[in-house]
């Protein structure tokens, strides 16, 4: 596949047969899929299944041992940077600095990612408003719950119009009105068109991804939207898809 | 006969009120759970039971013996499974639960049998290093470790945390085991799926206990009748859902939206004609049963649209 047949299909995620071998243990084991733009796509497996190697791939962090992909049109073998620049991510365990303060923090991501400083002001005040946040504008951000920083962390995620967001465990501990108002905020960023890539525990947030893979031992075991998953392994819910194909998982985690 | 109790605890930091006024009662071989999000308090109160900080007010026992006066004898009775991972990166598998057990003045062999099932399945690697193994075997070892000197309560914080399902049910597998064994198990979790396979459980937030029950009573004393609906269009369901003046609360629940309505006497039927009108196609509803976390949200006073 040549670069021009990815871009001209709608796809913001384009990956062929990405391989990462470290030594001889093969993390991640050709795996191909598709993303499409605005789309909210899960990504599943059992701890040490390789997702986290594949997502450092996918954001240009790690290179690949064999296989290809383009992540917004860009090779992630020779365009890392291109990519970097058009991605946002947050992890649960670290997405902001808790010694700076809320407005501080918006400010610093937005320059590392080159937003251009006229619209950082207004931009700023309109996402403070959105979230309800004003009154938190000079609080630090340790000082605010949790689930604030959760939802804090993700639009400062894409406050540079990303075309893709990458969410590892986001919401990892939140509080479950918390978790629902957080899945609310990402309908409305794949509304506005951003591609959302999502890792979760949760098999209840599987149901709201338009597709989900499910990673096994570095391969991806299925791949589909969760009404087909659950007909075709004749389950009930997610959890049932989940547990079905990750025990038959070999790598002792 | 309880194993653990805490009567009216409260503790306060700088910054927050961690725990404001919490009391339990653990019985003996019971697993009881603390189920909350981050930032709920359950540390807090795992580091007063285990004596490793003191309550503001308020007192607490374990096997019948004071937290604050007798802490040196309940360290020697319980066994600590921290929410960070806390054991010696840089000494293999072996070299940790040896360690802990001389600090415990008893040796593996003593007390194998107990840790025997979960050990089995780390010894292949025994001679790797704490800090090179994957989470899941960092869990076992840990676990391992904190009942090596056979305590009679165990105290496990947050053990399944950004542990992936099926590595959960399996981890829950080897708690049951243990409560066979007669072992008291206090454990806490942000999982709410995982409420009911506890005998008792408090529901915890912001240093509050909203609830202390069987999960079975805690489910039976929603108080409101709840329906499951969908169709096939769920992100316009919500709203729709949310935009009619009966609907009291509706949530997302995986596959479902969860909904409560204000009039008893609102009908299916009528719920069933108003989705129709908004031209919502495979509409399915049904009364359910509530679950731990519908029961969660609503005496969080957070189930509010």
């Amino acid at each position: 596949m040549n670069q021009l047949e990815t871009i001209s299909a709608d796809n913001v995620i384009v990956v062929r047969d990405l391989t990462k071998k470290f030594g001889n243990f093969t993390a991640v084991d050709h795996i191909s899929f598709e993303v499409g733009k605005g789309e909210i796509f899960g990504f599943l497996g059992a701890n040490g299944a390789g997702k986290t190697t594949a997502m450092r791939m996918l954001c240009g962090l790690s290179k690949q041992t064999s296989g290809q992909a383009w992540v917004a049109g860009f090779d992630i073998a020779k365009e890392a940077e291109s990519i970097k620049k058009c991605i946002g991510y947050m992890s649960q365990k670290f997405a902001l600095y808790e010694d700076l303060e809320v407005w501080e923090n918006i400010r610093l991501y937005a320059g590392i990612y080159g937003v251009p400083d006229k619209e950082i002001a207004p931009k700023t005040d309109e996402l403070l408003h959105r979230l309800g946040f004003e009154k938190e504008r000079n609080a630090l951000v340790k000082s605010l719950p949790l689930g604030w920083k959760q939802k804090l962390a993700f639009s400062v995620a894409i406050f540079h119009q990303p075309k893709i967001v990458f969410l590892d465990e986001p919401t990892g501990g939140v509080d479950p009105s918390t978790r629902r108002q957080f899945w609310e905020l990402i309908y409305q960023a794949a509304d506005q068109g951003i591609t959302v890539f999502v890792t979760t525990h949760y098999m209840d947030e599987a149901e709201y991804c338009n597709r989900v893979t499910i990673m096994v031992d570095g391969r991806i075991d299925a791949l589909d939207t969760p009404k087909n998953l659950k007909e075709n392994f004749d389950a009930k819910n997610m959890d049932e898809v989940f547990h079905h194909l990750a025990r038959n998982a070999k790598r002792n985690d | 006969m309880s194993t653990v109790t805490a009567s009216h605890i409260r503790k306060k930091y700088p910054r927050a009120q961690a725990l404001d006024d919490v009391s339990l009662d653990v019985q003996e071989g019971d697993i009881f759970g603390l189920i909350g999000p981050d930032g709920a308090g359950k540390t807090t109160l795992f580091r007063i039971l285990t004596t490793l900080i003191l309550p503001d007010e308020g007192s607490a026992t374990v096997n019948g013996l004071d937290v604050v006066k007798d802490y040196m004898k309940i360290r020697a009775q319980v066994g600590y499974m921290p929410g960070r991972f806390s054991l010696y990166q840089d000494l293999t598998v072996e070299e940790n639960l040896n360690f802990f057990a001389s600090v415990f003045n008893t040796t593996v062999e003593e007390n194998y049998e107990l840790v025997r099932d979960i050990y089995q399945q780390i010894e292949p690697f025994k001679t790797r290093r704490a800090g090179a193994l994957s989470g899941g075997m960092k869990q076992k070892l840990a676990l391992c470790c904190a009942l090596i000197h056979k305590p009679t309560v165990l105290f496990l914080d947050e053990p399944t945390t950004g542990v992936d399902p099926v590595s959960r049910k399996e981890f829950w597998s080897m708690l049951k085991r243990l409560k066979k064994q007669g072992i008291s198990i206090l454990v806490s979790t942000p999982y709410m799926d995982e409420a009911s396979l506890c005998d008792r459980i408090a529901l915890i937030q912001d240093g509050k206990f909203l609830k202390t029950d069987t999960p079975k009573n805690i489910v039976k004393d929603f108080g409101s009748e709840l329906w499951s609906v969908k169709s096939d269009n769920m992100s316009k369901l919500l709203k729709d859902l949310r935009a009619n003046k009966d609907v009291e609360t509706c949530f997302a629940f995986g596959d479902a939206h969860h909904v409560t309505h204000k009039h008893e006497f609102l009908k299916e039927e009528e719920l069933t004609a108003y989705l129709k009108q908004m031209q919502h196609t495979h509409i399915q509803i049904s009364q359910i049963q509530a679950n731990v976390e519908d029961c969660f949200m609503r005496l969080s006073g957070k189930y509010i649209l």
